[in-house]
């Protein structure tokens, strides 16, 4: 009923979007938002070609990206919270040196 | 008229939904004089009884106050937000009651061509969908605290979500054990594996419940569920975060009138659901306790509801007010007739007895919450941080383990 | 217009204009939420391709779990609106053309293709939990290992950069 490739055209787009958002955004946790969007589009991917397909790998591997991403998630927080603590400031433009 | 029948499911569900959420803010109104009731009489003393025959109509009250009074939106918060958080409660806790089955056999007659099944619908992916729905309540409260911009909304609001996200963990694993009892996340499913199963010691009836039945009677489950349950809807023993002597009203202390009142029903409704979670998981969901073979036990709905009728006329006959000496009889013949109709239709006598049973397993369960807030002090909040991790998770940890052993043990 | 066309729609519009959202507002808060828009639009994307238990997990982890962890830091970080720095002009003239022309080029290649899969229609005919698990536990059983183990790496070292400085 609704072909593949839509689907495909939306992660795209979703995955284009998440790559600006990471460009052009100055707040940490912005940028950390964006790569889960693009994580998220990539699920997208996943799932479609897994129904295309009539396979279920698609859809164990959507499992272990989650899983992943949240391990990347309470890290990467945990190192935000941490710079937060010693520069006082969420703005990447503030830690682009390695001194203070 | 081919377009009713071209969309019978679309119209029927629409219709389902009005007619449930009717019921069910309804039964939030009344279940909060029930509660406040039952608390005033565990504490000596009366509770409502002016507004209306003993205190009947204090719910249209309070319903008045809360569209009545003021609503102030504190200074510097977050408007957008502000007025999500309590919107977002609501909604969430509203559709949870789509997924509760609430009777096995669909109506006798077939409307615009489709057989109606009592509940909304019937998720392959039940109790997980009830646990995405509790997963994301957490953002009602966390929101709601942080954009009222004040200081003890925001520290109520914290605690609550953690206390919420801790609990939620020892919720989900606590029904693993059912889960692998009934092999699907089905709630119907769930409900016809304890039919199905042939009990303890073989008898049928409240033996073949999931709490006594299966390949491990589920006891452990079904405590470590209700206390994860009860601190996931924010309820005492574990509501220090909206308790009233600790931080004002925690995180909807800047909410007033009707934002708070959603608040409310949210928390009611989440009340509601859990109480009919655990009768539909542990406690057998509509299956009676007796034996089916015991068909004499069709009549108890009747035998119920007759005497209690006769005892409301013949309260409200000798009520000091006239509205009482009005009102109460009504009901009481109204009662009656029901009862006198279930005697009289077998049929529609043996289609009442399944969500009668489930109505009569919820408001147990809805009475022991509402006991609980009456008898029980609060934890403390470290207290309840380190019940939940330290305690609660371990023992729902081991109880599937034990669960899944007893399976591969007893060839199930 | 079939229904499932007309779902598709609506919730790939709620996708797009949420992450629209997230470049757009100038309150981590804000764009917060919208993320979680996105989530919960995709786990109904993935409900409408059959893919259930995916569809569940998506909004019990991803908006029930990470989503919340990233809430609680912009609350405790008191996280507030963006400053205003300079922006490139010249970055933003020939920065979001050329964004959108790859992304045009890479879907009317992905649309052109000449393969059957990209063609098929996703039937939503809804995939068993059973079936999931069981190849998640025969096929996948290394990986499911080495992601718990994953997690207890995570879990420590968030704890460890969470310490409070002890001298």
């Amino acid at each position: 009923m609704i072909p593949t490739s839509y689907y495909i055209i939306l992660s795209s787009i979703l995955f284009g979007l998440g790559v600006i958002a990471f460009v052009f955004k100055r707040n940490i946790i912005t940028i950390f938002m964006s790569i889960e969007l693009m994580l998220n589009a990539v699920n997208l991917a996943f799932v479609a070609f897994s129904r295309a397909l009539g396979r279920l790998d698609g859809q164990v591997f959507v499992l272990f990206v989650i899983v992943v991403a949240a391990a990347e998630a309470a890290v990467g927080l945990g190192i935000v919270i941490l710079i937060a603590r010693n520069r006082q400031s969420l703005n990447v433009e503030r830690v682009d040196l390695l001194k203070l | 008229m081919s377009f009713l029948y071209a969309n019978a499911f679309l119209l029927i569900s629409l219709l389902k939904i009005i007619i449930m959420v009717f019921l069910v803010l309804t039964v939030n109104a009344y279940l909060t004089w029930f509660e406040r009731k039952v608390v005033a009489h565990i504490q000596s003393r009366w509770g409502p009884h002016r507004v209306g025959p003993h205190g009947l109509l204090q719910p249209l009250a309070d319903g008045a106050k809360f569209l009545l009074k003021e609503d102030p939106t504190p200074a510097g918060a977050d408007k957008f937000v502000y007025f999500l958080a309590p919107l977002l409660s609501l909604a969430l806790a509203l559709t949870s009651i789509a997924i509760i089955p609430f009777g096995p056999d669909p109506l006798p007659w077939l409307i615009l061509g489709q057989k109606i099944y009592l509940g909304i619908t019937d998720l392959n992916i039940g109790i997980l969908g009830l646990f995405a729905i509790t997963a994301l309540g957490v953002y009602g409260i966390a929101l709601a605290g942080w954009s009222s911009n004040s200081k003890y909304p925001l520290m109520g609001g914290l605690r609550s979500s953690a206390q919420m996200i801790s609990y939620e963990l020892a919720m989900t694993m606590s029904v693993v054990g059912v889960l692998l009892t009934a092999s699907s996340f089905s709630l119907r499913d769930i409900i016809n594996a304890q039919a199905g199963s042939h009990g303890l010691f073989g008898w049928q009836g409240i033996f073949s419940w999931n709490i006594f039945a299966g390949p491990l009677p589920q006891i452990l489950g079904f405590l470590c569920f209700y206390v994860a349950a009860v601190a996931e809807t924010n309820r005492v023993p574990f509501d220090l975060a909206e308790a009233e002597s600790e931080l004002v009203a925690g995180f909807h202390t800047e909410y007033a009138s009707f934002k708070f009142a959603m608040f409310f029903i949210a928390e009611y409704t989440s009340m509601i659901t859990v109480s009919c979670l655990c009768s539909i998981l542990f406690f057998g969901g509509w299956l009676s306790p007796f034996p089916p073979s015991w068909t004499f036990t069709f009549y108890l709905p009747s035998l119920i509801l007759i005497p209690f009728g006769a005892w409301v006329i013949w309260d409200g006959l000798k009520y000091e007010t006239m509205i009482g000496k009005a009102i109460l009889p009504v009901i009481g013949l109204v009662m009656l007739g029901i009862g006198g109709a279930l005697i009289a239709l077998p049929a529609l006598n043996s289609f009442i007895q399944g969500p009668f049973w489930l109505l009569s397993k919820i408001l147990t369960f809805l009475f022991v919450y509402v006991w609980m807030r009456g008898t029980l002090p609060r934890f403390r909040y470290d207290q309840l941080m380190s019940f939940g991790w330290k305690l609660l998770l371990p023992v729902s940890l081991a109880n599937v383990v034990i669960t899944a052993g007893a399976i591969l043990w007893r060839g199930y | 217009m079939s229904a499932p066309l007309l779902v598709f729609i609506v919730l790939a519009a709620l996708a797009v204009g949420g992450a629209l959202n997230l470049i757009l507002q100038k309150h981590p808060i804000h764009s917060a939420l919208s993320l979680i828009v996105v989530m919960v639009a995709l786990a109904g994307l993935y409900l409408l391709m059959g893919a259930e238990f995916v569809a569940a997990v998506q909004i019990i982890v991803y908006g029930g779990a990470i989503m919340v962890l990233f809430v609680f830091v912009i609350m405790l970080l008191n996280a507030g609106i963006e400053e205003h720095t300079n922006f490139s002009k010249l970055a933003g003239f020939a920065g979001i053309p050329l964004a959108l022309v790859v992304t045009g080029f890479i879907a009317a290649a992905i649309t052109h293709a000449n393969d059957n899969v990209l063609a098929a229609s996703q039937t939503g005919a809804v995939a068993p939990t059973k079936d999931l698990s069981m190849m998640l536990f025969r096929e996948f059983v290394y990986p499911f290992e080495l992601t718990s183990f994953l997690i207890l790496i995570a879990i420590m070292g968030a704890l460890v950069l969470a310490q409070r400085e002890h001298r």
